[in-house]
């Protein structure tokens, strides 16, 4: 049979394919462990950087079961959920999309408090839309359930130099200090638009310069992800 | 950009030469210098001109492109005398492909941070011109042992542009080399300020262009006869 004939071209290629994959999906299979364990740390240094708690991923696993002392799952009206359910595990993005498809009372939040020199924390994760993909985050609640303690932001792939910047300490840092109710309890969460970012107004952060969209995202997810705790602090507040 | 390359396939043909031959050996030191893939060829700017923010993605970024071009190349040689002519282009991409996944699947599972800031640039080692076009001009018509130098070389021809690059870019962009500080804080407070500029990816060109500028200037045998 000569190389170049149908023929050979043929099984060459399937079974250069039936290698191929047999290959690829021992080594997806096979180090799959290592990489889930690897994005359950990042997720723990996101929680901890939020409430200003600096983690090394080998340290990081340790220093979370030290200062995040509780863990629970709510539903939209803010009660309590008990049950199998863990709070880490809860994938936020398939929660926020049932309110697309009419699920509302099937949403489940978590919430984790962090308890820090004597204080406690209320840490809540959020997700949203950036310019080229998901913007994700979270934000430290003080005692008060009011005031920014912190955030720390991700992205997937939002433009370096611009959108990107919401990674920074200096973006972030603007957020300290915030309020997310208005003096009468109102829920108003956090702008963030050009030239609002002065100290007298609690409820507004600077946008980054050219980066209007990502901006927005940031803006959209505070407020979508937020007013789904609102309930749950209304009850609970001290 | 595309994969084809100016170089003509060489043949190394010796039937009992030493491992490290005079011939092995220049496989290895001539893509350093006098057949750079990036400054000679000017093959994997791209990826050259992203990655090099900061020395540390870019040594693994070298590594992972020595590594997918030297087993790429070897795989290649071995089976190229039962590749089909005709599905020649695709065979080596679907090899380049699948050493691609691999190298960054174990990114993922053991360089978890790396990968993160590599992202994408990863994935796109599989549109380098380098591997492609080393695979077509060299292991199609070489035994596996040259192949597997040739790969080596050129991957360390393209690390090497990268390092030189980024450590350029990082000590103006961030004052820093592999995250320990070069430039100090007293500088800074003097009212020093960190090139913006020069993160952004048309200041590694300019680099570039200059690093083929002053080996030009200083290799004769890149001088074009007028």
């Amino acid at each position: 049979m000569h190389k170049d004939s149908n023929k050979a071209t043929f099984l060459f290629s399937s079974g250069m394919v039936v290698v191929i994959a047999v290959m690829l999906s021992v080594a997806a299979i096979s180090l799959g462990p290592y990489q889930a364990r690897n994005v359950r740390i990042e997720k723990m240094e996101n929680i901890l950087t939020s409430v200003g708690i600096e983690s090394e991923p080998k340290t990081a696993e340790k220093i979370f079961t030290q200062y995040i002392t509780e863990q629970v799952v709510l539903n939209n009206k803010g009660e309590l959920q008990t049950g199998s359910i863990v709070a880490f595990d809860i994938d936020l993005k398939k929660e926020l999309d049932k309110s697309k498809t009419g699920k509302q009372d099937k949403q489940l939040f978590p919430l984790f408090i962090c308890k820090k020199d004597g204080e406690s924390f209320y840490i809540i994760p959020m997700r949203g839309k950036g310019l080229w993909g998901p913007i994700w985050g979270y934000i430290a609640l003080e005692g008060d359930m009011n005031t920014i303690a912190g955030v720390s932001f991700g992205h997937k792939g939002e433009t370096p130099g611009l959108g990107a910047e919401i990674e920074t300490a200096k973006f972030q840092n603007q957020f300290i200090g915030k309020k997310i109710l208005d003096e009468q309890g109102n829920f108003v969460s956090v702008k963030v638009v050009k030239g609002s970012g002065t100290a007298s107004n609690i409820h507004g952060v600077d946008a980054v310069s050219g980066a209007t969209i990502t901006s927005d995202g940031v803006t959209e997810m505070f407020h979508r992800t937020l007013e789904n705790y609102i309930p749950y602090f209304k009850k609970t507040k001290p | 950009m595309s994969t084809e390359t100016t170089t003509a396939p060489v043949k190394v043909k010796a039937p009992s030469e030493p491992l490290f031959s005079k011939k092995n050996r220049k496989l290895i030191y001539d893509p350093l210098n006098d057949n750079n893939p990036i400054t000679v060829q000017v093959l994997g700017i791209c990826s050259a001109l992203a990655v090099t923010v900061k020395v540390k993605p870019s040594i693994v970024m070298a590594i992972a492109v020595v590594v997918v071009c030297a087993f790429s190349n070897v795989i290649i040689s071995i089976i190229r005398n039962i590749i089909p002519n005709r599905i020649r282009i695709i065979v080596q991409l679907t090899v380049v492909a699948a050493m691609v996944i691999l190298v960054d699947q174990f990114l993922k599972a053991f360089v978890f941070d790396v990968s993160k800031q590599l992202s994408v640039f990863v994935g796109l080692i599989i549109t380098n011109c380098i591997i492609m076009g080393r695979l077509e001009a060299f292991a199609m018509a070489n035994k596996p042992w040259p192949s597997f130098l040739d790969g080596i070389g050129n991957g360390f021809g393209y690390g090497l542009i990268l390092v030189v690059v980024s450590i350029i870019r990082e000590i103006f962009g961030s004052g820093e080399v592999m995250g320990f500080r070069i430039i100090p804080e007293s500088v800074y407070a003097a009212g020093y300020f960190n090139n913006g500029l020069i993160i952004m990816p048309p200041m590694a060109l300019i680099i570039v262009g200059i690093y083929i500028w002053i080996q030009r200037s200083r290799n004769r045998k890149l001088i074009e006869p007028k």
